[in-house]
């Protein structure tokens, strides 16, 4: 009985969505915060971006628009899109959120999926990976390529999502070092080569074996690369920057899913969600690992990878305490979302201070 | 603290300042001839992404760098000819040049975004670079720093001794008594605006081709502007632009490095570092008025025209 | 050889004719440049320059952008008439817009009658207070107004980033870069459905009335011209030039004060990192473009926010890179520039060794 309901409820299911007008070709829009470049945020986006144009080839047109302002253009750039039939539109930062769900309001029928933000409505779903997640595993890499157990982090705004990379790889690195250190520079911006560059050098006199960043320059790898050290890349594979120093990188990959919501709009089926997966989909991934790394990393990273990925392991399992030494999650039990979501502590093993 | 840190910073400080102190150079120059090219920004652009477009196809940095100087040559020169020749208002040219040149420089480098090349090598002076402290920092930089200190003592000299450094001040106070001397009034104006193209296209290409080699768009992040302000902080002599540029060098990598120090202070705070102490040395240095006035060139920004 | 000939008089009828012949000339290096990249022209230029305003929607969005940026330059107009070389509209903006929004996140749930004229107050007293630090700076400690307010500038960027990862960041925000939503009460009203003209647009019109009549009508409006022309002339008139040159600066911090809280409290909405993309920069073009008069600021501004909205528009519909706004903008500011010699001088095509006769002229400042 209960499978013919169950088949009964498929069939309709079918019917009503056959009956609903499903497209022919959809126009998808992006707006991107900065120029796209070669590496970095943007470019992950505009990566995908391409893939869709191969993938649905004549079904589908795509609009980009980079260096939009998070202010009052943002809305504006976001409604001509809307206002250019364009069926479905991607806004890739944080502070198109309350611009894109005032679009939406206005334009009813128009999707949009906005990265990283916590705001939906019945057109506006949000969208992010786990990149926390390739954090812990490239901390666990970095755990045993370090010497001199002192690793470099350049951040570039103190916000949750920044400070959970931060303390995700920390948690990585220190469960391999447990007394291993993560000294953080601030350089106040999301893309500023000078800065960064800078940033990186004084990390490096201050005697740190290996950098990392979360900013979007590939400046801090050039840095590694000509001081001789290794450094960890972040948005997207940074190898080209530097050869040698280049271990891996914690990357977006948003190809899959951006067809997937695709798909969706052409076959009348998209819903709002909010959607925030990891490695387990393969959102997030680590690029290729450098041939300086020995097997038994190598295969460690991809056990603890795996596990992660089936949901065995979660990076924030307690024992975690922050800096102050405070017992902030008990043995055994895991952070839930919300506290991840807005992260404002480092845990043991972060120098320097949040404010 | 240990000596090494204290090498690391100076060593830090003088790269930099050294695309600061090219461009505010190149600025004074120009100023002192009584013409105010607020275009810096745009030109350094330009520079900085013809230098890189230039590397990158034939792989060679003194191709590269010259290039990069030629290019900010011709950028001078349309201002030039727009607030020299057609007299029009030299701080809106200026201004005109500077979003030009971030356009243009946008839209040709767009190809190039991202991409790498290898950056200028540092030359160690044989013997020196081993000198405990100053060693590194002084002696084991690349060539366009030390091409940065020789233009300083050139400068120095040329306008302290040469007759016609003492000519370009006489046009800056006030052309047409220099033009009654029967000195080339347009002839010199020219010649220090192109000077001024010309380093900070080399201030532009050391961006793109030494500090951070790379090109991206918009990658001078403001160095024009605040050389600009350097040259009124140096109160137009040579000497003291090099202070400048290098005490600004100096605030704004300390705040990276008391960070990596661990210093306990809210980042953006700390960021208001390299401005506030300019505002302070800036004040101290202000106190005598009558000096003040003695090097502003008294037509600058000013037009004018034969038979003025 | 072509020579440039001083005119006895300005000629009036190239004052008008040479914004003209400026876009002109814009237009058809455009041409050429759109057609040489493979473009088809005339698509191109419309959609740069017509299509941002081809509905009533994109006339509003663009007074809506270029309301800021007309605020400010209105004021700066003042400072460069006194021959004040004030460089920071953009700090004195954003300022502004953080003493507004630390009034206002205290009106979220309001619906006081108080909480918009506060907020506009406290906006205006943050820009005046900016203002007046380089002021008394360039008075009392003897500094020069351009290389303070340029750091001003960058001091008051990190004032803002500070202030909306700290104090005035929304408690239940995640912890994200913003300021909480204002109240209703607090948004300035919007001018018609369906858009986001709000009441700034009222301000801008009253600061340019104001200035308009203020420079060319009051007996403290021709002091300012003559401090700029001519300092020691207006010493010896026996102008207060401290009250003088405080005076522009305040108004004109003032006025850049009301943008940033105009901003935030109208087409924003809340706090954020980013409130101005360099508002206060492109108000010194727009100043300069528009001969420092109220009225050609207002044309200057239009223009300048056109091109801007049309870059985006390239973008959307014809893949064109951003980049090409800053070459238009460029161009056509280089182009006017150029036109405008035509006003003071004529062209005269000469032999070489012909002697000129004309008497020299001063080229006075336009008023």
């Amino acid at each position: 009985m209960k499978k013919l309901i169950t088949t009964l409820g498929v069939a309709l299911s079918l019917c009503i969505s056959a009956s609903a007008t499903a497209k022919d070709n959809v126009k998808v829009g992006f707006v991107y915060v900065s120029p796209i470049g070669e590496a970095g945020w943007t470019y992950t986006h505009d990566v995908s971006r391409q893939y869709l144009e191969d993938k649905f080839g004549d079904k589908i047109e795509t609009t980009f628009v980079e260096s939009v302002p998070e202010g009052a253009d943002a809305e504006r750039v976001i409604t001509q899109l809307a206002k250019s039939r364009h069926d479905l539109i991607f806004t890739t930062s944080f502070g198109y959120m309350n611009p894109t769900l005032k679009v939406a309001k206005r334009f009813p029928n128009v999707k949009f999926e906005h990265a990283t933000g916590y705001k939906r409505a019945k057109n506006v779903s949000t969208y992010f990976d786990r990149i926390y997640e390739g954090r812990y595993l490239t901390g666990v890499i970095a755990g045993h390529m370090s010497k001199t157990d002192s690793i470099g982090y350049i951040a570039a705004f103190p916000i949750p999502e920044v400070i959970r990379g931060i303390n995700a790889f920390t948690l990585g690195l220190r469960s391999v070092k447990p007394n291993a250190k993560v000294k953080v520079v601030w350089v106040n911006s999301w893309f500023d080569p000078g800065k960064e560059r800078e940033a990186a050098d004084s990390l490096i006199d201050q005697g740190v074996d290996i950098i990392t960043q979360h900013t979007d320059s590939p400046a801090p790898l050039q840095a590694a690369e000509a001081a001789g050290i290794y450094a960890i890349g972040y948005h997207s594979d940074m190898s080209g920057y530097g050869k040698k120093a280049h271990l891996t990188a914690a990357v977006h990959h948003w190809d899959e899913f951006y067809a997937d919501r695709v798909q969706q709009v052409l076959d009348d089926k998209w819903q709002s969600q909010d959607i925030w997966k990891g490695i387990g989909s393969g959102m997030t991934r680590l690029a290729p690992l450098s041939k300086d790394i020995p097997s038994d990393v190598v295969s460690e990273v991809n056990a603890i990878s795996e596990k992660i990925g089936k949901g065995e392991f979660h990076p924030f399992t307690g024992p975690i305490k922050n800096q102050q030494g405070e017992l902030v999650i008990e043995a055994g039990k895991t952070i839930d979302d919300k506290t991840l979501l807005g992260m404002d502590f480092y845990v043991e093993g972060v120098e320097g201070q949040l404010k | 603290m240990d000596l090494d840190v204290i090498t690391n910073i100076l060593y830090a400080t003088i790269r930099t300042g050294t695309p600061l102190l090219l461009v505010a150079l190149g600025e004074m120059v120009c100023e002192k001839s009584g013409t105010l090219n607020l275009g810096q920004e745009g030109m350094m652009l330009l520079g900085a992404v013809a230098g890189f477009i230039t590397m990158y196809q034939c792989d060679n940095l003194f191709i590269g760098f010259t290039v990069a100087a030629l290019v900010g040559v011709m950028a001078s020169l349309i201002f030039a000819f727009v607030a020299l020749n057609l007299n029009a208002s030299q701080v809106a040219a200026g201004l005109a040049l500077t979003i030009f040149g971030t356009g243009l420089s946008a839209f040709l480098g767009a190809d190039y975004e991202g991409k790498t090349i290898n950056a200028l090598p540092t030359l160690a002076i044989a013997g020196f670079e081993h000198i405990p402290v100053l060693g590194k920092a002084l002696f084991s930089q690349d060539a366009i720093v030390y091409l940065s200190w020789s233009l300083v003592l050139g400068a120095y000299l040329f306008f302290k001794y040469h007759r016609a450094g003492l000519a370009v001040r006489a046009i800056g106070e006030n052309p047409s008594v220099g033009n009654n001397l029967g000195l080339p009034v347009m002839r010199t104006r020219y010649l220090a605006v192109m000077f001024g193209g010309a380093l900070a296209g080399i201030a532009g290409a050391y961006l793109s081709l030494a500090y951070t080699p790379l090109w991206t768009q918009n990658m001078t992040a403001g160095r024009g502007w605040i050389a600009l302000a350097l040259v009124v902080f140096a109160s137009w002599r040579i000497e003291r632009v090099m202070l400048g540029a290098y005490l600004f060098g100096f605030a704004s990598i300390m705040h990276l490095v008391a960070q990596a120090f661990g210093l306990a202070v809210d980042s953006n705070l700390l960021a208001m570092l390299p401005y506030g102490a300019t505002l302070i040395v800036l004040i101290m240095l202000s106190k005598n008025k009558q000096k003040l006035k003695m090097y502003e060139p008294m037509w600058l920004g000013k037009p004018w025209h034969k038979g003025h | 050889m072509i020579k440039l000939e001083p005119r006895v008089q300005r000629s009036p009828a190239w004052s008008y004719f040479s914004p003209v012949l400026a876009i002109l000339l814009t237009l058809i290096t455009g041409y050429v440049v759109f057609a040489l990249l493979g473009h088809d022209p005339l698509n191109a230029l419309y959609t740069l320059l017509i299509a941002p305003v081809a509905d009533w929607y994109g006339v509003t969005e663009l007074l809506v952008m270029t309301i800021p940026i007309l605020l400010c330059a209105y004021g700066l107009a003042l400072c460069y008439r006194a021959s004040v070389w004030n460089i920071g509209a953009e700090g004195q903006l954003l300022i502004g817009g953080v003493c507004a929004s630390a009034v206002a996140v205290n009106f979220v749930d309001s619906s006081s009658a108080f909480a918009m004229p506060l907020t506009l107050l406290a906006g205006i007293a943050g820009g005046m207070l900016w203002a007046g630090l380089a002021a008394f700076m360039k008075l009392r400690l003897n500094t020069n107004e351009i290389l303070v307010t340029i750091m001003l500038n960058y001091i008051a960027v990190n004032v803002l980033l500070w202030a909306v990862h700290g104090p005035l960041k929304d408690p239940h925000g995640y912890n994200f870069p913003e300021s909480a939503l204002f109240g209703d009460s607090t948004l300035l009203p919007v001018l018609f459905d369906g858009t986001r003209l709000h009441l700034g647009l009222a301000f801008a019109l009253l600061a340019l009335c104001a200035t308009w009549v203020f420079i060319s009508k009051t007996f403290i409006g021709f002091q300012i011209q003559v401090l700029g022309l001519d300092a020691s002339a207006a010493k010896m008139a026996g102008y207060k030039r401290a009250l003088l040159i405080t005076g522009v600066l305040v108004i004109s911090g003032g006025l850049a004060g009301l943008a940033g809280a105009g901003e935030v409290a109208g087409p924003i909405g809340q706090l954020v990192p980013q409130i101005s993309p360099g508002y206060g920069y492109a108000a010194i073009i727009v100043a300069f473009l528009g001969r420092l008069h109220p009225v050609g600021i207002t044309f200057a501004g239009l223009l300048m926010g056109l091109i801007y909205m049309g870059g985006e528009l390239a973008q959307i519909n014809m893949g064109l890179p951003n980049a090409i706004t800053g070459i238009f903008q460029g161009l056509m500011l280089f182009y006017l520039l150029s036109c405008d010699v035509l006003i003071t001088y004529r062209l005269r095509f000469s032999l070489p060794f012909k002697q000129q006769k004309a008497q020299p002229i001063h080229i006075a400042q336009e008023s």
